[in-house]
């Protein structure tokens, strides 16, 4: 059924990405695509992976933006540009466009957990659900002529033969930095709830108007080069020198 | 938007078949000549070719019979509902034209509400969709009804042309709609040219409350999937020539050469000069199409 679910359960699992601490390694975007091409529905295939024009598909990807406060191009007046990575992946929005838009009802969210998925054996290709989704969150895989997207490893969390440590999404479990965290969001009193309310984490595109489950939280403020530049010591300043650096200080002063 | 040659190809000859089909349906056309049968296989034979070639835009097209299921949210499902039903009025309406000479009130009023209808349900698939701000908005199904229906009544002043009675109330018409789509889609273009985007790089990535974002790494080198389908740029010099052949060829010119027609009169000089005037607004819908697709800027692009 392409129509959103009626009845849904308080349960809204989903991301907590953290701007703030995320390196812009792609380690999630690498894992993601190692977990979900050998599981859930078709392999995530690469056009000409050997050759000059190689394209594949990926489910999360992630994005390095420079942010310029306003006057900010001018070193130390008024904070200095930043560079923010940015990983990306479905959002698993409450009102999803991308499922209601679907023709065939590949296209569906779960109202147990409110996981976002493509059923890929009734998905006709048709590529519409791409375009209603303003995120980019889902990609036509080319061989397979299926919608492909993230499916919070759906295989992973349920999944009982695995370590309980890994039954989380394959990019959190892998993420070098700590950028990422799993959980209930529907929940108030989970940690990922608790992360969002104390940093302040914020819906991309609110104005879309698709109320996504998956937050961001934002870059720490950063005080600016300038405002740091007295606290660095200067080299001449020998003061507070002692033992055999203080002998060595004095010496040299009389020579 | 990437545009894609399927799509577009589908989009004007079934809005042109359904526009045929509105007149047919109306009964403006003389049952018993053998240009209104001709109409009917046409209008019949522009459907079906775009409908067939709408599938080939479909990564499997085997299952699209699939795609009839979900009316109750998508218009992409209820265009293909409504798409095949149309055909069952339209095929019996072109039968009795056929084989008994006959036109039927009752059949013809159906196959025009379905065709309205289908053509409708069409333009909705993009005005539906908010992550194009240049699509959404009522203008769009409007243009799409107001070019099919014109193309239409084209359509069917050239299958009337030899007979003055009918011919001369289709010509008048077929002025008037030309002009009310040509006047649309200036309305159409002056509001996405004009408008303000909804979503901004700033509000994609929520650091607008930092300063102002800027792009700094794709996440791969080469396009992908989204670049390539939402990504697609059309030079502005390019556009605006475009946009002139659109009006001139798809409504500029089909007005004047209706226009001499009609001072000639019936002859075959008149029904040369319609034949050219379908071709051209053919043409130029064609090219309206295009920049429809090609112009469109995709939300998703403020990540890139
Ligand atoms: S992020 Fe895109 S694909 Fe995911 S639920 Fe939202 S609209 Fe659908
Ligand atoms: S591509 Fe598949 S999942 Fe997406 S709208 Fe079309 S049929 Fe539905
Ligand atoms: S693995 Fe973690 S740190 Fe690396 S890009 Fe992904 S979210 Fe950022």
């Amino acid at each position: 059924m392409t129509s959103l679910p009626q009845h849904r359960t308080a349960k809204k699992l989903g991301l907590v990405i953290d701007l703030d601490v995320c390196v812009g390694c792609h380690a999630c975007v690498i894992s993601c695509k190692e977990w979900n091409t050998g599981a859930y529905g078709n392999a995530l295939s690469d056009q000409h992976p050997y050759g000059e024009d190689v394209s594949g598909t990926f489910l999360n990807r992630v994005h390095s933006f420079e942010v310029v406060p306003e006057g900010g191009q001018v070193i130390g007046e008024a904070g200095d540009a930043r560079v923010v990575h940015f990983p990306k992946s479905c959002l698993h929005c409450e009102d999803a466009p991308c499922v209601t838009v679907c023709p065939t009802g590949a296209s569906y969210k779960r109202a147990e957990d409110g996981i976002v998925l493509v059923d890929e054996d009734t998905c006709i290709g048709c590529g519409l659900c791409a375009w209603s989704c303003a995120y980019g969150a889902r990609e036509m895989d080319l061989a397979a002529g299926v919608m492909k997207k993230c499916t919070l490893c759906v295989d992973r969390i349920y999944n009982e033969t695995l370590q309980q440590e890994d039954r989380v999404p394959s990019c959190v479990r892998t993420c070098p930095a700590n950028a990422r965290h799993y959980g209930d969001l529907g929940d108030p009193a989970s940690d990922v709830s608790v992360m969002v309310a104390e940093r302040g984490g914020f819906d991309l595109m609110p104005e879309q108007e698709t109320r996504p489950t998956n937050k961001y939280l934002p870059p720490r403020p950063r005080t600016s080069l300038a405002s740091a530049a007295p606290m660095i010591p200067l080299a001449e300043n020998t003061e507070g020198a002692r033992g055999f650096f203080a002998w060595l200080d004095k010496t040299l002063d009389r020579i | 938007m990437h545009p894609a040659y399927s799509i577009i190809i589908f989009t004007t000859l079934s809005g042109l078949g359904y526009g045929l089909a509105v007149i047919l349906g109306l009964g403006f056309l003389d049952p018993s000549a053998l240009p209104t049968k001709i109409a009917y296989l046409t209008a019949l034979a522009l459907i079906g070719m775009g409908l067939l070639s709408s599938l080939l835009h479909l990564g499997n097209p085997q299952r699209a019979w699939r795609a009839l299921s979900q009316w109750r949210s998508s218009w992409l499902s209820r265009e293909g509902v409504m798409a095949i039903a149309t055909f069952v009025p339209l095929v019996l309406s072109a039968a009795l034209c056929l084989f008994a000479d006959r036109y039927d009130t009752v059949l013809g009023l159906i196959s025009v509400l379905g065709a309205l209808v289908t053509v409708y349900s069409t333009s909705m698939i993009y005005a539906s969709l908010k992550t194009v701000d240049s699509w959404h908005t009522h203008l769009t199904p409007l243009c799409f009804l107001l070019f099919s229906l014109a193309g239409g009544l084209l359509l069917g002043s050239l299958f009337a042309s030899f007979d003055a009675q009918r011919g001369l109330p289709l010509q008048l018409l077929a002025l008037l709609f030309l002009l009310f789509a040509l006047v649309a889609k200036m309305v159409w273009r002056k509001r996405a040219r004009t408008l303000i985007a909804t979503s901004t790089p700033e509000s994609a990535t929520g650091l607008g409350s930092i300063g102002k974002v800027r792009l700094l790494e794709r996440p791969h080198a080469l396009d992908n999937y989204l670049t390539r389908e939402m990504g697609f740029r059309v030079a502005r010099k390019h556009a605006s020539k475009l946009w002139l052949i659109a009006f001139v060829s798809g409504a500029i010119l089909p007005i004047i050469a209706l226009l001499i027609a009609m001072s000639i009169g019936e002859s075959v000089v008149s029904i040369a000069l319609l034949a050219i005037a379908i071709l051209l607004h053919l043409l130029g819908v064609f090219v309206e199409r295009w920049l429809f697709f090609a112009e469109a800027k995709h939300a998703v692009m403020n990540y890139y």
